[in-house]
């Protein structure tokens, strides 16, 4: 189990759902993500897809400004 | 089971701006989890030639020119103000400027998603092309109804 990371803050549509997804392939079941993105379009629909596709959610906290992270799990 | 989404996209255009429409919606829909399917027909098919820009392919004289004049990937115009094709290179600068994905990214995206390229039979055989003339990623010519049959029961868009 490992920890990854991914910030997906510069990017814009689509790629924000390309990168993120990408990035979620690669976990091994239990590893967990953080992934730093903005509000709007990308931290409404991140989270939604990435549920739909399996991945648990555990935690989407507000860094600074417009900046999110969520905190998202392969399940074992 | 849930059944998945599903969006087709008919690419008839083989301008730049609308190709780049094509390969956004394709590579977001996928990302986000849809099965997509591209039904490349006509000036869409320039997209996916393995030749990316002006080259004579095709069988017969007068398929042979229209190839060359239409082209490939790297070759379309923008469907307005195209500037002699001096507009596209501006615009994939400001694209990148910006953070923007280029045409070229959102294709490659497309292709690692595994989106469904498909190339239409009677556009192939009006403009004397083979699917070898194609990217391996064209997975099979398709006619009309094959097509609608692999639609049915998602969204379809034309472009």
């Amino acid at each position: 189990m490992s920890t990854h990371h991914l910030d997906i803050t510069k990017e814009r549509c689509p790629m924000t759902f390309v990168k993120a997804k990408l990035h979620l392939e690669q976990l091994e079941p239990g590893d967990t993500t953080e992934i730093l993105l903005v509000a709007g379009e990308p931290l409404d629909n991140v989270p939604r897809t990435a549920t739909e596709q399996g991945f648990q959610v555990l935690e989407s906290v507000h860094v600074h400004d417009n900046i999110h992270k969520l905190i998202i799990k392969k399940p074992e | 089971m849930a059944e998945k989404n599903k969006l087709s996209i008919i690419s008839m255009s083989g301008d730049f701006d609308k190709v780049i429409a094509v390969f956004t919606l394709a590579s977001g829909a996928a990302a986000i989890g849809y099965e997509v399917n591209i039904f490349f027909t006509f000036w869409g098919l320039n997209s996916v030639k393995r030749v990316t820009g002006h080259s004579f392919i095709g069988s017969g004289f007068l398929a042979r020119f229209f190839n060359f004049l239409l082209g490939g990937r790297k070759s379309l115009p923008l469907s307005r103000l195209n500037f002699g094709g001096l507009s596209p290179v501006l615009m994939t600068g400001m694209m990148r400027g910006k953070n923007v994905a280029t045409l070229e990214e959102l294709f490659d995206a497309s292709k690692v998603l595994k989106v469904n390229f498909y190339a239409c039979e009677m556009a192939m055989h009006v403009l004397g092309l083979t699917k070898a003339d194609f990217i391996p990623e064209v997975k099979d010519v398709l006619g009309v109804a094959s097509f609608l049959e692999l639609s049915k029961g998602g969204q379809t868009l034309f472009i």
